[in-house]
């Protein structure tokens, strides 16, 4: 048996009093005891912002890379170790500005690893710069006008993508939150997972007054088929990306590893030596 | 008519597509089959058809390092190959030209011409396409070699085509050695070569040797993006790797290459990634993680022109600062640069040794020349593979850790290595972070923590010189010699070639060729740095960054002269030997 308190160490976040954040610590804690794991199985990879600090707030491996670099971090650790159960985790600014190109890619590839988006519409650890899922209008240090860009449409992004698994919840929806990741880490591929998440110091726009007034649980949409890529799609846009639950799920589609038909055994405890018919058979190629 | 030579230069020239390296694939792989040394080399542009291409392949008894300086035969499939290379070739050189191009040349002394209607006699056959293996047939004949080696060599390289194809293809094979024999039997076997013993030996390519030095090394991964002229590497591997159970991921760029392999590095498979000039801009952050949370990384850097998209299949030597500094902040860091394919294999090999016994980055330069250069190579010693993992330690000694206790992955030590374990072992549980961090891996600002980190991780690499197999190559026989040639990377074929003729000039010349830029082998180059009077650096870049490199390090450097080339060739013998004597 696996307790979540297993997965806690002594450290006390840096976060801010409220941080939307904090529930992920409490909810990957509690999946990873829901999931039986053993701390020495996990290993959360993170990239850098208030985000990028969960990878110390979890008594497992850890890994807090840099900015925008989690996902090929994470990659390439699960391509090492295939038993080990990877998570990365990141900001909307390491997910959706510098780390764009790994999100789509790591999507496109589907290792089968999780990513958690700890999504508050904000730069926080700079001190309140605008961010790419931030409103139309939302004024920061960087945007004193308000922003004239259109935000990023996280869940929209990732079914473009091809994504395999593509959830959304919200900080306060904890047991929702929980069952997410422990479907994400099972799900056989890539598993999207965006959590809203208020920044209670330079987000007074997105608070979690206004996320509980403006989310809709899938649960209460009637005839929702998580298979339905096109429902999916329209939803997500009807609700403007305020939909919380399991959006969309493909088990068909094989894991990167499995398309390329990695062996069983991780990489990281294979035999090193080459063995010297080997080498001479290779060495005969150039001959 | 039989010249017994040692030493004969060949070219095939044409435009891109016109198979030109499937003409010098198919008389290297012949001549190396027969027992002669190799060095062939290409000349090309960044585009696939068309635009002129040529491979130049130097034959000789003896050990080769580079390209000869002149040419004895010329291979034009077009007026412009005559127009470009014509001026290489020697007095008694020739050139074989395609009638159907209607060759001249502007000189009327100098090398003859020969007009062969190589494209008339290929479609003769069926094609067009196959006036290379035509010119082949002419070659053989010039060079007075068995056809039958040259007919087993055609057969294998188009053992995937139809029997039909084959057999045109070794129709015009024939045709082409008999239209010489029929019409100019003054050329035939006129470059006849002094017989040698057929020996194995393998012809290969640097990048080739850097692609299966890391799989002797147990890389089982790789990370990289296509880049000119690294792509051969990663190309190797994808052909190799999965039968040796491992994989490559082609990322979307070279950001996420460098990082995916600093993740499977830390997940404790031997990973590395190559790319070139612009791609190791990219990755210098990456690196920079790598050297802040000592994780082992390989990079291998194959230099080609800069700076930014610069000359892309044109040499230079241009990023061995960038090598050394390209991340912000002061790292351990390696960098190393072999001097031949034989080196690049085994040096690989090394690479992945040294980056998990100090658990750093480490960085392989080669030049365009080295990477893309192809180099007769002695079959390779299984027994000279050693695989050295450090402190990696397994879960079997690790004490039980209490709860929320972590590892001491970052444990300050006299030497600044640290014991280190891969996730998934148990009780082995750690952070790590690109933020100063204490010796768990928690982020920790304090400065007594600062100093401790900062100098371990700065001392833990102090030992690589005096520990690294050969940082220095040198060739010094005299007490106080006129001059020492320094130079790096592939000029060491040029700089070997270069002393005698400066000896038979009564100039005593010793040589050092150095091998490891960092941390650089002050003790290792002092003394040769002393037994000179005068001391040439050659380099192919503006700055002199070699020299620089040397003057940094060590008060004894003194006044050097740098010899410099950029215009993208490489220096030959003989140019080498003019500028050296400029100065001198």
């Amino acid at each position: 048996m696996s307790h979540s308190a297993d997965f806690r160490n002594t450290t006390k976040p840096n976060w801010c009093p409220g941080c939307g954040h904090y529930a992920l610590q409490n909810t990957l804690q509690q999946a990873a005891a829901n999931l039986g794991l053993k701390p020495h199985e996990l290993a959360v990879v993170s990239g850098i912002g208030c985000s990028g600090r969960i990878s110390g707030y979890i008594y497992a491996y850890g890994f807090h890379s840099i900015h925008g670099r989690a996902l090929p971090v994470a990659q390439g650790l699960k391509m090492a170790n295939r038993d080990l159960n990877v998570i990365a985790c990141g900001g909307d600014g390491d997910g959706f500005a510098i780390g764009m190109g790994h999100t789509i890619h790591g999507i496109k590839r589907n290792m089968n690893i999780t990513y958690i988006v700890l999504d508050n519409h904000v730069y926080g650890l700079t001190k309140g710069q605008t961010s790419p899922r931030s409103d139309k209008g939302f004024k920061t240090k960087s945007t004193p006008q308000g922003s004239t860009e259109t935000p990023i449409s996280a869940l929209e992004l990732a079914l473009a993508s091809g994504a395999t698994f593509v959830a959304q919840s919200f900080s306060q929806n904890t047991n929702e939150l929980t069952a997410l990741i422990e479907q994400g880490v099972l799900h056989k591929g890539f598993s999207f997972i965006n959590m809203l998440s208020p920044c209670v110091t330079f987000n007074k726009i997105n608070t979690y007054e206004w996320y509980k007034n403006h989310i809709t649980s899938l649960q209460n949409i009637e005839g929702y088929n998580t298979s339905n890529r096109l429902q999916a799609m329209q939803t997500i846009m009807d609700y403007e990306g305020l939909v919380t639950g399991l959006i969309y799920q493909n088990k068909e589609k094989p894991s990167y590893q499995e398309a390329i038909d990695l062996k069983k055994q991780p990489l990281a405890h294979a035999n090193l030596n080459l063995g010297e018919e080997t080498l001479r058979t290779l060495m005969s190629e150039f001959m | 008519m039989n010249q017994n030579m040692s030493e004969v230069s060949w070219k095939v020239g044409g435009q891109q597509g016109e198979g030109i390296e499937s003409s010098g694939e198919i008389i290297a792989t012949s001549l190396n089959r027969l027992g002669y040394y190799l060095y062939g080399y290409r000349h090309f542009s960044s585009r696939i058809k068309g635009g002129h291409t040529n491979y130049n392949i130097r034959i000789s008894v003896t050990p080769t390092g580079t390209i000869a300086s002149n040419l004895d035969i010329l291979i034009a499939f077009d007026q412009e190959t005559i127009d470009i290379n014509a001026h290489e070739l020697q007095e008694h050189g020739i050139i074989i030209a395609d009638a159907q191009c209607k060759p001249t040349l502007k000189n009327t002394t100098g090398p003859e011409i020969y007009s062969v209607p190589l494209t008339e006699i290929a479609a003769s056959f069926g094609s067009k396409l196959m006036k290379n293996i035509v010119s082949l047939g002419v070659s053989a004949e010039l060079l007075g070699a068995n056809l039958e080696i040259f007919t087993s060599v055609i057969k294998s390289m188009f053992a995937k085509k139809s029997k039909e194809v084959i057999n045109n293809n070794l129709h015009a094979f024939h045709a082409g050695a008999q239209f010489l024999r029929d019409h100019a039997s003054h050329l035939t076997h006129k470059y006849s070569l002094i017989p040698v013993r057929p020996t194995p030996r393998m012809y290969m390519l640097g990048n080739e040797a850097i692609a299966l030095g890391a799989i002797a090394a147990g890389s089982r991964f790789m990370a990289a993006y296509p880049i000119t002229p690294a792509s051969e590497i990663m190309e190797y591997m994808i052909k190799k790797i999965p039968a040796l159970g491992g994989a490559v991921v082609q990322t979307e760029d070279e950001i996420a290459a460098c990082t995916m392999a600093i993740g499977a590095n830390y997940g404790g498979v031997r990973s590395f990634t190559a790319t070139s000039g612009p791609g190791l801009s990219l990755m210098a952050e990456g690196i920079g993680l790598a050297g802040m949370a000592e994780i082992p990384l390989v990079v291998i850097n194959t230099q080609r022109g800069g700076p930014s998209t610069g000359l892309p299949t044109k040499n230079e030597q241009s990023d061995v600062m960038a090598a050394i500094y390209n991340s912000h902040g002061e790292m351990p860091k390696v960098v190393m640069f072999p001097s031949t394919v034989e080196e690049a294999f085994y040096d690989t090999i090394e690479a992945f040794n040294i980056a998990e016994e100090y658990q750093c980055p480490v960085i392989i330069l080669t030049d365009l020349q080295l990477s893309l250069g192809k180099q007769t190579v002695e079959p390779l010693h299984y027994e000279k593979i050693q695989i050295r993992r450090g402190s990696l330690v397994e879960d079997a000694v690790l004490p039980v850790l209490a709860k929320s206790e972590y590892f001491k992955r970052f444990k300050v030590t006299d030497s600044g290595v640290s014991p280190r374990v891969i996730p998934g072992t148990i009780n082995g549980m750690h952070l790590i972070t690109g933020l100063e961090h204490n010796e768990v891996g928690k982020p920790a600002e304090d400065f007594h923590n600062r100093i401790a980190q900062m100098d371990k991780r700065l001392r833990k690499i102090q030992a690589v010189p005096a520990k690294y197999n050969l940082p220095v190559y040198s060739n010094a026989p005299h007490v106080e010699a006129d001059i020492l040639i320094i130079g790096m990377g592939a000029s060491r074929g040029a700089i070997e070639e270069v002393i005698p003729k400066l000896t038979a000039d009564h100039i005593t010349v010793n040589h050092a060729h150095i091998r490891l830029l960092c941390p650089f082998p002050v003790e290792q180059l002092r003394p040769l740095l002393l037994s000179a009077r005068r001391i040439i650096v050659v380099e192919h870049n503006a700055t002199g960054q070699l020299a620089q490199l040397i003057r940094m390090n060590m008060v004894e450097a003194g006044r050097m002269t740098n010899l410099l080339k950029y215009d993208g060739g490489i220096f030959h013998a003989t140019s080498l030997y003019e500028k050296c004597k400029e100065v001198l």
